[in-house]
């Protein structure tokens, strides 16, 4: 489904990835892992459309994604719950979620589906966005994506900040996303709970991937080399 | 002195400046941008009106809807083809670029229409007066001009709250990027944004030319009262703006009733004081 072959990108001399090779299938869900500085977040913005890598390519099912903005790869099918929620102050919660449907893609997810997922949303619907907890945020910031009908879903540091209770609730949530055959890029600090639910993982260090492999054939000393350096 | 009709005349006065300040209101509410070209282009928006009904015979009011539709045209083209290519961090290069349209705009219109003073032909609306009892009348004009500076108030106020192209505008004033990842068209929703002001500049255009006689040197001072009633009402509100728009033109009227030199300066010094003691405006929703 998505297909990046030898991505390198810099921000302006500084070279941040150095020839990412990347795979995801449909029905798949791979992890990105990887220290602060390991460049997972430069890779997402490249598939996102918010940086354009100096050489390399991105297919999307088949397209070449690298030279179109972050709107029309949306409308392609790839939606991002980006670091931090990311939530719109100005709109409320339901106008949040509602959003999701500028891509102009439909499919299987409406507003009561989402609501069905995250009951809480419901409650608040009307409430401003930046009321919710941060856990009701993630939510909701999960639905936003959900309403624009990725055939790619990106999850970045979706458990960041939260409580182990809610962050359970939240990756409860992430089989049902998968039922349509959608494909679910997870980034994570949090090691363990990313392979838990992973297919495949990747190790990115210093802008390379240091690592990757089924999550069960990885032994926790060769993860943790590849996170943080043999030291 | 009557205070009544001082503050009654002084609030007519403010829908004149609010549909003057709305558009500039909505580019900085939307995309950060502050037009200096603001004021000519609502001159450029009366001299329009003026060739359409010289030449249609039509009333400027008829005109109108066909001015506010160029404008439309022509503000969508001017964000899409140069306003969005100048947008970013830096704040300095919009500035500099409406900064040579407006002497652009000035010196074209001299060259095209000459310095004489025109006025658009308003028959008899110009100067007919309603009488409000109590020895009180207003006139038509200035009460037509007020009630239509409220409903684009509100019909823009609506449509920020209600409709999916508000939220867009919502949600790319809030936060630009993320509002790219989820599909929103940024580029296009400026140039729709940008579009919006310029009809409403159209409006406050031809209600200003039916008033008071125009020439092509007026746009900066447009420009000020504009930016005065946006800074008074508090950037990024709409009703702020119709708010402050109104309170310059009440501060004028009180400075006017003092002498013909005072009106323009006494708006100018309530303006200085709101900036002195509430930089972000009297109705913003958000106090540093």
């Amino acid at each position: 489904m998505l297909e990046v072959n030898e991505l390198h990108v810099f921000y302006g001399d500084f070279q941040a990835l150095f020839g990412i090779d990347f795979r995801i299938e449909a029905g798949q869900t791979v992890s990105i892992i990887g220290a602060n500085g390991a460049g997972k977040s430069t890779f997402l913005k490249t598939l996102c459309g918010q940086l354009r890598p100096r050489s390399g390519s991105i297919l999307f099912e088949g397209r070449p994604i690298d030279d179109r903005p972050p709107s029309t790869i949306a409308g392609l099918g790839i939606s991002m719950v980006p670091e931090g929620r990311r939530l719109f102050p100005s709109l409320s919660v339901e106008e949040n979620i509602l959003s999701g449907r500028f891509s102009g893609r439909n499919g299987p997810w409406t507003l009561e589906r989402v609501y069905r997922l995250f009951p809480a949303l419901q409650l608040h619907r009307n409430a401003p966005a930046m009321t919710l907890s941060g856990g009701q945020q993630q939510m909701a910031a999960i639905g936003r994506a959900l309403m624009a009908n990725p055939r790619l879903l990106i999850c970045d540091e979706i458990s960041l900040g939260l409580a182990p209770a809610v962050i359970k609730d939240i990756y409860a949530a992430l089989p049902q996303l998968l039922q349509e055959g959608v494909a679910l890029i997870l980034v994570e600090q949090d090691v363990n709970t990313a392979l838990s639910v992973s297919d495949y993982a990747y190790c990115f260090m210093h802008g390379r991937v240091s690592l990757q492999g089924q999550p069960g054939t990885l032994s926790k000393t060769e993860i943790s080399d590849a996170y943080f350096g043999i030291q | 002195m009557d205070w009544l009709a001082v503050v009654m005349h002084g609030t007519l006065a403010g829908g004149g400046y609010a549909l003057f300040a709305i558009g500039l209101s909505l580019a900085y509410g939307v995309m950060r941008l502050v037009n200096i070209a603001h004021g000519d282009f609502i001159v450029l928006a009366a001299y329009i009106a003026l060739v359409i009904a010289v030449a249609s015979g039509l009333h400027p009011l008829l005109a109108l809807p066909i001015v506010a539709a160029i404008m439309f045209g022509l503000g969508y083209l001017l964000q899409r083809t140069v306003l969005n290519r100048v947008l970013g961090p830096d704040i300095l290069p919009p500035l500099l670029v409406t900064f040579g349209l407006a002497i652009i705009l000035q010196n074209g219109l001299l060259e095209v229409f000459s310095a004489d003073a025109r006025v658009l032909p308003a028959g008899t609306l110009a100067t007919d007066s309603v009488s409000l009892g109590g020895g009180l009348a207003v006139g038509l004009l200035p009460l037509a001009t007020f009630m239509t500076a409220v409903a684009c108030t509100l019909g823009l106020s609506w449509l920020f709250r209600y409709t999916r192209l508000g939220v867009a505008f919502r949600a790319t004033s809030d936060d630009p990027h993320t509002a790219q990842l989820v599909g929103i068209k940024d580029k296009h929703i400026y140039a729709l944004a940008m579009g919006i002001a310029f009809a409403v500049m159209a409006v406050g255009g031809v209600f200003m030319g039916m008033r008071a006689s125009f020439t092509p040197d007026l746009g900066p001072s447009y420009l000020i009262y504009s930016f005065e009633a946006v800074v008074i009402g508090g950037v990024g509100s709409i009703w702020g703006t119709l708010a402050g728009a109104i309170l310059l033109g009440v501060a004028q009227g009180v400075g006017y009733s003092f002498g013909p030199g005072w009106g323009i300066l006494t708006g100018h010094i309530v303006f200085l004081l709101v900036l002195l003691f509430r930089p972000a405006g009297l109705f913003s929703r958000s106090q540093p």
